[in-house]
């Protein structure tokens, strides 16, 4: 372990992210594992953030940097809407987030994923990665954990979901990521948007599925030591 | 070969033209002069009526304590403080600039400042200077919205949280408050708890010494508990004092009042152009 880690290194969120969409609407899920290089700086972040009322972000990459873009786009659609007169679309918030990335894609480093409710489209999921495309996709996901979902979701998604069954999916899937990825960690948040509105959802890390070799969440590691030793095998 | 060096009009923004030729100095072997940092253990917390924030004193610069009593919370707003680790010379100019800024908008609006108000000052100016401004700020307070605490990081990312710590000493305080903290504590039980975690930053860590400052804020009044707790006072004095034989001899005292330099004109012309 690095002793003299430096705990002001520029933070990213190693992170896993997902945007869903199902029949109706769409699902947004992270894990909430901000680190420091070895260190967990923030072990219950919210990478969802909100840009308007019915469209939100899931962030990765650099804390700093994708706070910034988000910060500035919430603040354009805001403008935006009063300028128009109704809700901002989807495909408007994706296209404002895609056009700060690319034109700084040299200095940040941030995968973003928009996804949200709009009533030309429905629901829509728009995912940025790094570089500033722009790609509209039923699903996808993003950071570091997402390695590990990508075959995971090639078998386990499926047109048309219910509201219930898209959840699940994102909830199973953060938990994988976790389960695997060190930089992923902490809770599953996830955010549903369809046309009645926006519910937050918060899946603590003991209510998450056990995966492969995982252990159950102790107490204390004394717990584990005082259980009784295995019988010696007889040959 | 011909060189042609275009001149560019400078197009606003950080030149970060110095930065390259530290960093291309620091490759040559030519060490940076040392400055004064904050090795720091600085945390908060919220507990039942408000927000408590604690910070150690020592200042270092290198190896050498270079000041044994320093003052590492600084004041933002009559309901805001902020604790600052990293650079010294970066903590109190953000927060003495953000602090300004603060009072010209409570000015402006006639009310009182809000903790999210200094949160996005400071996350704009740290992330304007891409990490090269050395602060880390705890910043907390309470105002109409409620009691809040945010870490505010070098590169301009911040977190809201229920407890925070930062510094050289934050892994030592964290361990402290994430086997103690929980929802709800009384005033006595979140002094407590901030003075134990600032004293195990100060015993295991090598960049935080000294004493113990707590600053409590909550609705509508602030107590800055400076001291509150000097776990490390000096050993060994001499009972007998200290004498200073040698002193600056005074030779010749003058003394010229400025009135009999100076003419007085009682009433006078207006001035005109």
């Amino acid at each position: 372990m690095d002793l003299n880690m430096n705990v002001d290194a520029p933070h990213s969120m190693g992170t896993t992210i997902i945007g869903v969409t199902y029949n109706g609407g769409v699902v947004l899920g992270a894990d909430s594992r901000t680190s420091t290089g070895m260190y967990v700086a923030n072990r219950a972040s919210d990478k969802i953030t909100q840009l308007t009322d019915n469209v939100y972000v899931c962030r990765s990459g650099s804390a700093a940097d994708s706070q910034i873009v988000s910060d500035y786009v919430r603040y354009f659609l805001h403008q935006h809407t009063i300028q128009l007169g109704q809700p901002a679309t989807v495909k408007v918030a994706a296209n404002l987030i895609r056009l700060l990335s690319y034109s700084n894609k040299n200095m940040l480093q941030t995968g973003l994923i928009v996804g949200g409710w709009d009533k030309y489209e429905g629901g829509k999921i728009y995912g940025v990665p790094l570089g500033g495309t722009l790609v509209e996709q039923p699903f996808t996901i993003g950071g570091s954990g997402s390695s590990y979902l990508y075959g995971f979701f090639d078998q386990a998604w499926k047109e048309g979901m219910t509201k219930d069954e898209a959840e699940q999916l994102v909830v199973k899937a953060v938990s994988l990521a976790i389960a695997r990825d060190g930089a992923s960690g902490g809770v599953v948040r996830t955010v549903i948007i369809n046309s009645e509105g926006v519910t937050r959802n918060f899946y603590p890390g003991d209510k998450l599925p056990l995966w492969h070799e995982e252990l159950e969440p102790q107490n204390s590691l004394l717990d584990i030591l005082n259980a009784p030793s295995p019988e010696p095998m007889n040959i | 070969m011909s060189k042609s060096v275009i001149e560019m009009p400078p197009k606003g923004g950080f030149s970060f033209d110095l930065c390259k030729r530290n960093e291309m100095l620091a490759k040559k072997g030519v060490s940076p002069p040392s400055f004064r940092k904050t090795g720091t253990t600085i945390v908060g917390l919220i507990f039942q009526d408000g927000v408590i924030l604690g910070a150690d004193t020592r200042a270092t610069e290198g190896p050498i304590v270079c000041d044994k009593n320093c003052e590492k919370i600084h004041y933002m707003a009559p309901n805001i403080y902020c604790c600052g680790a990293g650079t010294a010379a970066d903590t109190e100019a953000v927060t003495d600039m953000v602090s300004s800024q603060l009072q010209l908008h409570r000015y402006h609006t006639g009310r009182e400042s809000r903790v999210v108000t200094a949160l996005t000052l400071l996350k704009r100016h740290l992330f304007n200077y891409q990490g090269y401004v050395s602060a880390a700020l705890v910043l907390g307070g309470v105002d109409v919205t409620g009691p809040h605490l945010h870490t505010i990081y070098p590169h301009g990312s911040t977190d809201t949280l229920p407890f925070a710590t930062m510094g050289s000493g934050s892994l030592a305080a964290m361990a402290v408050f994430e086997s103690k903290y929980k929802e709800g504590l009384t005033r006595d039980e979140g002094i407590k708890l901030v003075t134990e975690a600032i004293c195990s930053g100060i015993f295991n860590d090598l960049g935080s010494g000294s004493n113990v400052d707590i600053c409590v804020i909550t609705k509508g009044a602030k107590e800055y508990l400076r001291n509150h707790l000097q776990p490390n006072p000096r050993t060994y004095t001499s009972s007998k004092g200290y004498s200073f034989p040698k002193k600056t001899e005074v030779l010749l005292t003058k003394i010229t009042p400025l009135k009999e330099k100076v003419e007085i004109i009682e009433g006078g012309d207006a001035m005109e152009e």
